[in-house]
């Protein structure tokens, strides 16, 4: 139990209220930051970061954009795609299910680092995807270089090449308004593809979870009532799902403002810095530029967007949380503890709240 | 069954054979392509069978690089960061569960609070610690933080809890000490909590990249996660060596596949044979 206690205060404590201290110091990474060259510069660099003006602001700026487009396609579709694989795989009509399982599910299981050398080399100019797209005699982009948003470019379909004078200026963190309506760029959609890809095995696992416990009498119910497939579908099984559909929408919210791992390995942050992400964005500027200020800003001010974001959305759902039955947790707990997962996150903390809860009382 | 069922059967097969084929295809073709000379990676990426089988990649990895090193340091890791996550996470989910002592809630409270903190968040201060401890770049450095884990105290805690405690009172009647019965009573009866530990721990450290990317920066501290990313993005430039980042990746990813095949049926089982509540 102590030494439990005093490794967790050590690293997870302790760090955090350090971090908070660099975050509003001058420290440079040299020697330690409670050395007395160290001074407190009260919220500098948090207002440099915010309304400084200058590079910082517009890297900011430019990540947050990235990521939000991000997570906007990255949730929805990874939820929709991981109910229906769920749905489907748990049809009793359905032979080798389990061997369905395991293939939707493998993805989930690799590190980030070897899915995201498996894209780079789908996804090159010649690759494999490019080559399938020009077998249906579509050209593909060159995926990973491309920077140009993809609003942008369905803007450019139109004829929209240029910002209309109207959204020109830059009232909101120092972006222009064009520029924050870019859309996500070519090569950030791979990273969109990519999470749907490795997290949607997870969630489905949840999923199937959720639905094992719910079926029977209310299927057969709606059943006898004569509902289509369809109708039984969106009118008893997603009602029913909720509580789950609130899990994995939260864990995605959770994971997907943390995009790093894949980042790192294929891009850097580039093409024209279309998918520099806060995290990326945070570890450049400490550890390879010595801003650890700005770095330690930049991670908090993620950390109240990851906090808010949640908060917001238990609020907007109001759901009810259920106390995940005990006697099944660890059972369950091995299935949804997305480790792979946390949504293309490379935290390997599995949160709380990953246990399929039980189908709610009816009121 | 009517015959709208066989239609519809036939459809649902021929659907998920589909989406099953999306999932797998890149991972058979990554095997593939390790096999190729580069020149026929870019030329033929879609075909599944080398024309010219050769281990040149494989060679190249295992002999003129550092990859062997890697492994050998990705092993280690895992094997103590599994180690001793089991140990503490059963350890403090024990006493959490059972011992009854004074803030028990608090630190209950505390650790469910630590599990809430996004991992990024973490990136800067870990490496505060370590470089005021003085362990930055050492195997220490590399391994203690990931020893503790939040969620797996958790996980044990509320499996103790579902143990019955007339057992352990049995046992205690019998005289036998509160690490005795911890030992050779309650931790084999809390076997599947062990596993799903273990399988996490495994697969969690094997996986984890952000932590020695901060933690160290010697090259031979360098595990496979950070040696194939950098390998990776240093080759961008070049292009053309896809057999080489994929073989790495594809070796990367078989101690990870094999622990999800053996244990797939206790994961998996897990989630088809919930009992009905």
């Amino acid at each position: 139990m102590t030494p439990t206690l005093v490794i967790l205060g050590l690293f997870m404590l302790i760090p955090i209220i350090m971090a908070l201290w660099v975050s509003v110091s001058d420290w440079t990474g040299r020697g330690s930051p409670f050395a007395g060259g160290v001074h407190f510069v009260g919220a500098d660099n948090y207002a440099n970061i915010l309304t400084g003006g200058g590079l910082p602001q517009r890297d900011f700026a430019t990540s947050l954009r990235n990521n939000a487009y991000y997570v906007l396609l990255v949730v929805p579709i990874q939820t929709v795609v991981s109910l229906l694989l769920a749905v489907m795989v748990n049809q009793k009509i359905l032979r080798a299910r389990s061997a369905f399982r395991t293939a939707f599910y493998f993805p989930s299981v690799t590190s980030s680092v070897a899915i995201t050398v498996v894209f780079l080399f789908l996804f090159t100019a010649s690759g494999a995807v490019n080559r399938f797209l020009s077998a249906l005699s579509i050209s593909g982009p060159n995926w990973f270089a491309d920077p140009r948003g993809v609003i942008h470019i369905i803007l450019g379909a139109f004829g929209v090449d240029g910002p209309p004078a109207a959204l020109q200026n830059a009232p909101f963190l120092g972006l222009s308004w064009w520029q924050w309506l870019a859309g996500p760029s070519v090569a950030m959609c791979v990273f969109i593809i990519m999470a749907i890809f490795t997290t949607s095995g997870t969630f489905m696992l949840l999923f199937i979870a959720a639905l094992q416990n719910i079926e029977g009498e209310v299927e057969e119910a709606a059943m006898m009532d004569g509902a289509s497939a369809w109708q039984r579908l969106r009118l008893v099984t997603v009602p029913m799902l909720r509580p789950t559909i609130f899990t994995v929408v939260t864990l995605g919210l959770v994971g997907t403002w943390q995009v790093f791992d894949q980042i790192f390995t294929a891009t850097q942050g580039g093409p024209g810095k279309t998918t520099l992400t806060p995290a990326f964005l945070s570890y450049q500027a400490s550890f390879l530029n010595q801003r650890w200020g700005n770095g330690a800003a930049i991670a908090f001010i993620l950390f109240v967007i990851i906090v808010v974001m949640t908060l917001f959305q238990r609020i907007v759902l109001r759901e009810r949380d259920t106390v995940p039955r005990r006697k099944r947790f660890v059972l369950s707990g091995a299935v949804t503890t997305p480790t792979a997962a946390v949504a293309a996150a490379s935290s390997t903390r599995p949160p709380p709240s990953a246990s399929p809860e039980p189908p709610e009382e009816q009121p | 069954m009517t015959r709208r069922w066989t239609t519809r059967a036939v459809l649902l097969h021929v659907v998920l054979v589909a989406l099953a084929l999306v999932y797998i295809y890149p991972f058979l073709l990554s095997v593939a392509t390790s096999f190729k000379t580069d020149a026929e990676a870019v030329a033929n990426p879609l075909s599944l069978w080398p024309e010219t089988f050769t281990t040149a990649a494989y060679e190249r990895l295992f002999v003129n690089s550092d990859f062997p090193l890697w492994f050998r340091n990705s092993v280690v890791v895992t094997v103590a960061v599994t180690l001793g996550r089991v140990l503490f996470s059963s350890l403090a989910g024990y006493a959490l569960a059972r011992i009854p002592f004074k803030g028990r809630g608090l630190v209950f409270g505390l650790i469910i609070g630590i599990m809430a903190v996004p991992g990024v968040v973490l990136l800067i201060p870990r490496f505060l610690v370590l470089n005021t401890f003085g362990i930055y770049d050492t195997w220490a450095g590399i391994i203690f933080p990931l020893m503790v884990d939040a969620a797996g105290v958790f996980i044990m805690k509320n499996f103790f809890e579902s143990i019955p405690p007339a057992v352990e009172e049995a046992a205690r009647i019998d005289g036998a000490g509160t690490f005795r019965m911890f030992w050779s009573i309650v931790l084999p009866m809390a076997a599947p909590a062990v596993i799903t530990i273990t399988i996490l721990s495994f697969q969690g450290s094997w996986n984890e990249l952000t932590h020695f990317i901060v933690a160290s920066q010697r090259a031979d501290l360098v595990t496979l996660t950070k040696g194939v990313a950098q390998l990776s993005s240093g080759a961008l430039s070049q292009g053309s060596q896809f057999p080489l980042t994929l073989g790495a990746a594809m070796i990367m990813t078989i101690p990870v596949a094999i622990l999800f095949f053996i244990f797939q049926k206790k994961i998996m089982n897990v989630s088809t044979g919930a009992v009905k509540g």
